[in-house]
């Protein structure tokens, strides 16, 4: 299958993340999207690796080490990430980000 | 002996260290000896040096101690030379300077310990700066002991600080020799550049083979003459010298007689085949003396502070030294100096002597009959008075006679005016004297009881220096008595290249005789007069009118520069604090931070809290970042 292929689906998604945080409200959603736009990265990652180690390039899988390393910060993020919205919900029952500007003024 | 030099000035300092650092320890007999010991001893060293210096043939000798600057082919060593010249001025600062120092430890001694040590610490630290500055092989070395007795006078001026006129005193005297020595400075760099050095010893010979009249070495000798002008009291930065008399009265002697005032003189007798390959600027120098002479001679005809009629008395003496200087006769006034300082210091410390018995009183009118309550003083005092108008057979007769002997061959208008000068200046020695020590006594019962002679190590000094004024004038004879001039001869090695350029005028004989002849009926007939008219002087407190009016007032010298000088400069720098330091940089300095703030509170209402616009704005953000990046690339 043609790279192309690949790119074009990383793209689809890597967009319906950047318009799913962007337009989204519910905290859970935004995070849901930013996870959409990292594997979305990742697919393309490995796509590429999987292209130069066809054309024969030795340390092409060295691309893939990038595509663990995101996965474990994403999952640092995601714990980091759930206990604010959690403590934001305690606070203020409600995860919606538009009510979280209390801190102006 | 000659290798011991620095011993001369490294006494006087080590003076300074010991009474200024252990000013609070030091009692104030053990302050004294240390100060008057030190220059006592570099006295001694002095005197045997001169003994070597005078033997014939003697030949100027260089002692370096260290490099002091060197950079390119500029070398300026901190080295000292002895020859006639600074020999002589050694003896003279060191002398005067000794009898000044023991003659302060009896008139100071009212003072606390602590102030009594820092009066001997400034005093010891004046002496040095002015031996480095007599002794100094170069002009920087000159200029180091320039500007320290520019410091020392300032510090001695204003030693009774809390005084609020007394320290601005002695502010004006610093300022003013600042403008002196920014001359001084700007002549040394043009040296510098156009001779490649400051040394005595490389540079006099070089200027020596200069055509006469270069341009270059004119200007070099009119900065040098500022410099002079400044340090000497000569019009128009005189004024400083008669404030100057706010400092304690030994001080004013030592400034007046022994060093300072002199420096201008010793530069340009150092500098003298500079001034006599320059004859426009030595024209000016003798204009300016004498119109000084002149100024400071009529301001002393109406003076009733005791200490003012003696510094504008000492302003007048400087005005004929520069004479003789302008006419060329160099060692005329090299000997003024010398005569000057016996009978200078024995007038001021004879005045001292007078203020010190009349419980701090200075005003002459309500002085008088002091003679039966103080015999030495008055008689000492006599003497000084004598010796200054230039009574036949005292020092100050034969070098006043020879300036105006050598004034007379060059021109005979400034001869007269010169002569003039000389008249006015035993008009008011003698109304001086007949005021302050004839008559009746003028002042309060309680001052009448006080009177008393001052203790003897007071009187001392006024004796040794009442003698030095009656025989110092027998080292420089003119021709006419026959003897031979023993100064002349030994100072020809310093002004033998000036000597052989120009000829000094040769007078017949019996033309100086007639002259000195003249000069002294007429200084007798003006002590009569003045004898007539103060002998039972009376003071009937009328304000003084018309002429005598201007002379009390210094001729509103004061007034004119305050009028002309500190007013405009205070209202230029009032204009430039208003105009450029508040409205101009102030306003800038304070824009900048109110801009900064203002900016501020505006882009603060970015700031708004919403998540959703942050996300916008940073993901529009990265849009541009990458349509420039594809768009530079």
């Amino acid at each position: 299958m043609p790279v192309q292929y690949y790119i074009f689906l990383s793209i689809a998604l890597f967009c319906i993340g950047v318009m799913g945080v962007l337009m989204r409200r519910n905290a859970i959603i935004i995070f849901m999207c930013v996870e959409l736009m990292l594997n979305a990265v990742n697919l393309l990652l490995v796509a590429f690796s999987k292209m130069w180690a066809d054309a024969g390039r030795v340390d092409a899988a060295g691309a893939q080490i990038f595509v663990f390393f995101i996965m474990v910060v994403a999952a640092a993020e995601v714990a980091v990430g759930l206990a604010i919205i959690v403590m934001v919900y305690r606070n203020s029952q409600s995860v919606d980000v538009n009510i979280m500007n209390r801190l102006k003024n | 002996m000659i290798n011991l030099v620095w011993l001369v000035p490294l006494l006087p300092l080590l003076g300074f260290l010991v009474n200024g650092l252990g000013r609070r320890y030091l009692s104030k007999s053990l302050a004294g000896i240390v100060g008057s010991g030190a220059i006592l001893a570099a006295f001694v060293i002095s005197l045997l040096m001169f003994l070597e210096v005078r033997t014939p043939g003697f030949q100027a000798v260089t002692v370096q101690l260290f490099d002091f600057i060197s950079a390119g082919s500029l070398h300026i060593p901190f080295a000292f030379q002895v020859d006639q010249l600074s020999s002589l001025f050694l003896l003279i600062i060191t002398g005067v300077g000794s009898l000044i120092h023991i003659y302060s430890t009896s008139y100071m001694h009212d003072e606390t310990s602590e102030g009594f040590a820092r009066y001997f610490a400034y005093l010891n630290l004046f002496v040095f700066s002015m031996l480095i500055l007599v002794l100094g092989a170069n002009y920087v070395m000159m200029f180091i002991g320039w500007e320290g007795v520019g410091l020392c006078s300032y510090l001695l001026i204003g030693f009774w600080y809390k005084n609020t006129n007394y320290n601005n005193a002695a502010k004006k005297a610093f300022v003013m020799n600042r403008i002196g020595d920014l001359g001084f400075l700007l002549g040394m760099f043009l040296m510098i550049v156009h001779f490649g050095s400051v040394n005595y010893a490389e540079v006099l010979p070089q200027i020596a083979g200069v055509a006469k009249g270069d341009g270059t070495l004119a200007a070099i000798a009119i900065l040098f003459f500022v410099g002079a002008m400044g340090k000497s009291a000569q019009v128009p930065l005189y004024t400083w010298l008669p404030d100057a008399m706010a400092g304690p009265t030994p001080v004013s002697a030592l400034i007046h007689a022994a060093t300072m005032v002199t420096a201008g003189i010793y530069m340009i007798a150092r500098s003298n085949i500079l001034y006599t390959l320059a004859p426009c600027v030595q024209n000016v120098v003798a204009i300016i003396g004498l119109v000084t002479a002149v100024l400071a001679a009529s301001i002393a005809l109406k003076q009733d502070d005791i200490k003012k009629v003696l510094a504008y008395s000492t302003v007048s003496q400087l005005g004929y030294m520069f004479l003789a200087l302008g006419v060329g006769a160099y060692t005329t006034a090299v000997f003024h100096v010398m005569t000057h300082a016996f009978f200078k210091a024995l007038l001021f410390l004879g005045s001292g002597s007078v203020i010190h018995a009349m419980g701090g009183e200075q005003d002459i009118r309500k002085m008088g009959g002091l003679k039966k309550y103080m015999p030495i003083t008055n008689a000492t005092f006599l003497i000084g008075c004598l010796a200054i108008s230039g009574i036949p057979g005292l020092s100050g007769f034969f070098s006043k006679d020879e300036i105006l002997s050598h004034t007379f061959a060059a021109n005979k208008l400034l001869y007269v005016v010169g002569l003039l000068t000389a008249l006015m200046t035993a008009f008011y020695m003698f109304r001086l004297y007949y005021i302050t020590f004839c008559g009746q006594f003028r002042g309060t019962h309680e001052q009448e009881h006080h009177l008393h002679e001052s203790p003897g190590a007071m009187t001392f000094p006024l004796i040794v220096l009442a003698i030095l004024s009656v025989i110092g004038g027998y080292v420089g004879l003119p021709a006419v008595f026959g003897a031979p001039n023993l100064l002349e001869h030994y100072l020809h090695p310093i002004f033998a290249a000036s000597a052989e350029k120009v000829e000094l005028h040769e007078m017949a004989h019996s033309t100086e005789w007639l002259l000195m002849g003249l000069s002294s009926v007429l200084v007798i007939i003006t002590i009569f007069l003045a004898r007539n008219w103060y002998r039972n002087f009376t003071d009937n407190g009328e304000p003084r009118t018309g002429i005598a009016k201007v002379l009390e007032n210094k001729w509103y010298v004061d007034e004119i520069y305050d009028a002309i000088i500190v007013k405009p400069l205070g209202m230029l720098s009032r204009f430039f604090e208003e105009a450029i330091e508040r409205s101009g940089i102030d306003r800038l300095v304070n824009g900048v931070g109110r801009g900064v703030q203002w900016g501020s509170q505006q882009v603060r209402l970015l700031q708004s809290g919403q998540v959703g616009f942050y996300i916008f704005a940073m993901v529009i953000g990265m849009v541009i970042l990458f349509v420039i990046g594809f768009l530079v690339r």
